[in-house]
């Protein structure tokens, strides 16, 4: 098994490369639950404007039919104007891509934003579609396969670290 | 013993009566049907989840209001709705409740809404599917007879649930016609699976059924008596075209003894919320004043029905 990085270092770098390209128009949107986890920690960070939003993207999802709905569903929450916006959505892994396409068609349904970028802790690579994070605390060298799920964890003193579970 | 209700993995196949099915699908749906109230205050007020699919509302009874709400929840959810007033169409040339659903399943639906007045026909049409080995069609029952309205019971619950959080310590009272309520039964039944510890019944005994002891409910025949100390008043409304024979003398006399004014509400807690199924008859069984009095959450009920519909037909949709 790989060495896992420490999330609060990645954490770190994440800050570094969002802070120049933060200004009065950006709003941030986590994906439940470990962006969204992560989101409330960069917004405060960052010191974001917008209220932060939050998404639960199973609505959307493209393998709805195959595995039906989660039963623990969050409401999402979108607190400001999306018209004109400019949003930085927040996942804690990115890997196949498909839960980033479901949360843009998601977003869209609140109105259309200036632009929207991505941020994550881990980049895993494996995409399945043609998706790339703007801003990224670290990419995996080597590919984890299928088999197992790389998450974010959050204890309760509310420090966050990252754990490989078997799919 | 199979239930029809339930497929081969215990979950939701057809939404039939909630007499029968167990708690955790209840809470499953109402927790379901939470994040879908929010989709009403987008600028985009639709989901994907069952774009490609076909529901028929199969309304074999008249009933705008009910058919309306499960049209907006499909849509709303991308489905195709194709609305069959059936009154007024084959069965008057005499095609039977079956070929009917053959006919339709020939055309590749997905899902049907059904509403009829004879007590048990979603039953019949699920039983179909099910000996025909269609287990990918799914039904909901939006009203049959005197027996079920599964999704009103449903979004009452929804709306109990909201306002007081909690089922396990309250006391509700079902005021008026429960003789014809198909509503009433729901109500119960849920109300009972839920865990809320004291329903109580109150009405005229005329209106009311004789089985009604064994379904554990505490029956009153005095307003003041029933509604002291509750927390939550389910109206019924009076069934005037279901009512056969001399059960009732007018509706200004039943007005009198068992409409719902702010007099007799004042019985009940302070906070008690005062709720119906709609459509009111005002000046019969529900004061004006009540009906748009502060006490009153008739309306979010409506709102709330078609979140819980959605969420019936999602889970269905994904079982």
């Amino acid at each position: 098994m790989p060495q896992l990085p420490d999330a609060d270092t990645l954490f770190a770098a994440l800050i570094e490369q969002m802070a120049p390209h933060v200004n009065d128009d950006t709003a941030l949107v986590g994906i439940y639950t470990g962006g969204a986890w992560l989101a409330e920690r960069l917004h405060e960070a960052l010191g974001i404007r917008h209220p932060l939003g939050t998404i639960d993207v199973s609505f959307y999802r493209d393998d709805y039919a195959a595995k039906g709905l989660h039963p623990q569903l969050r409401r999402s929450d979108i607190p400001f104007d999306m018209e004109g916006r400019s949003v930085i959505l927040v996942d804690d892994v990115l890997f196949t891509g498909r839960t980033t396409r479901a949360a843009l068609n998601e977003l869209f349904d609140y109105g259309r934003p200036a632009r929207v970028d991505l941020a994550v802790l881990v980049d895993r690579g494996e995409r399945q579609l043609p998706i790339a994070a703007r801003f990224c605390g670290h990419t995996l060298a080597t590919p984890l396969g299928g088999k197992q799920n790389l998450q974010l964890e959050k204890a309760d003193n509310g420090s966050l670290s990252l754990r490989l579970i078997d799919a | 013993m199979h239930n029809p209700q339930l497929n081969a993995h215990g979950e939701l196949q057809h939404l039939l009566s909630l007499d029968g099915l167990p708690r955790e699908i209840l809470t499953a749906i109402l927790d379901t049907a939470e994040p879908f109230t929010e989709v009403a205050e987008r600028e985009i007020k639709k989901l994907p989840i069952l774009r490609g699919k076909s529901i028929f509302n199969l309304f074999f009874e008249n009933s705008t209001r009910t058919r309306t709400t499960f049209e907006i929840a499909a849509k709303r959810l991308s489905a195709d709705v194709i609305n069959l007033n059936v009154a007024t169409s084959s069965t008057n040339k005499g095609e039977t409740l079956l070929d009917t659903v053959d006919n339709l399943c020939a055309m590749q639906a997905d899902m049907f809404v059904v509403r009829h007045a004879s007590s048990g026909a979603p039953y019949l049409i699920a039983e179909h599917l099910h000996n025909t080995r269609r287990h990918d069609i799914h039904v909901i029952n939006a009203g049959d007879g005197r027996h079920a309205h599964p999704t009103q019971g449903l979004l009452d619950m929804y709306t109990i649930r909201h306002y007081k959080q909690d089922f396990t310590g309250l006391v509700v009272a079902i005021v008026g016609d429960v003789l014809h309520s198909r509503v009433a039964r729901s109500q119960i039944a849920a109300l009972t699976t839920l865990g809320v510890p004291e329903v109580r019944v109150i009405g005229p005994k005329t209106l009311m059924p004789t089985d009604l002891n064994k379904l554990g409910v505490r029956v009153f025949h005095d307003m003041r008596e029933g509604l002291r100390d509750v927390d939550v008043v389910m109206m019924l409304r009076l069934q005037n075209e279901r009512m056969s024979g001399p059960l009732l003398p007018s509706g200004q006399e039943f007005f009198k003894v068992w409409g719902l004014t702010p007099e007799k509400l004042a019985v009940a807690r302070p906070d008690a919320i005062v709720m119906h199924p709609g459509p009111m008859n005002r000046g019969v069984e529900i004061d004006s004043a009540v009906a748009d009095g502060t006490q009153a959450v008739i309306l979010p009920q409506v709102t709330f029905g078609i979140a819980v519909r959605m969420a019936v037909m999602s889970m269905l949709g994904s079982n």
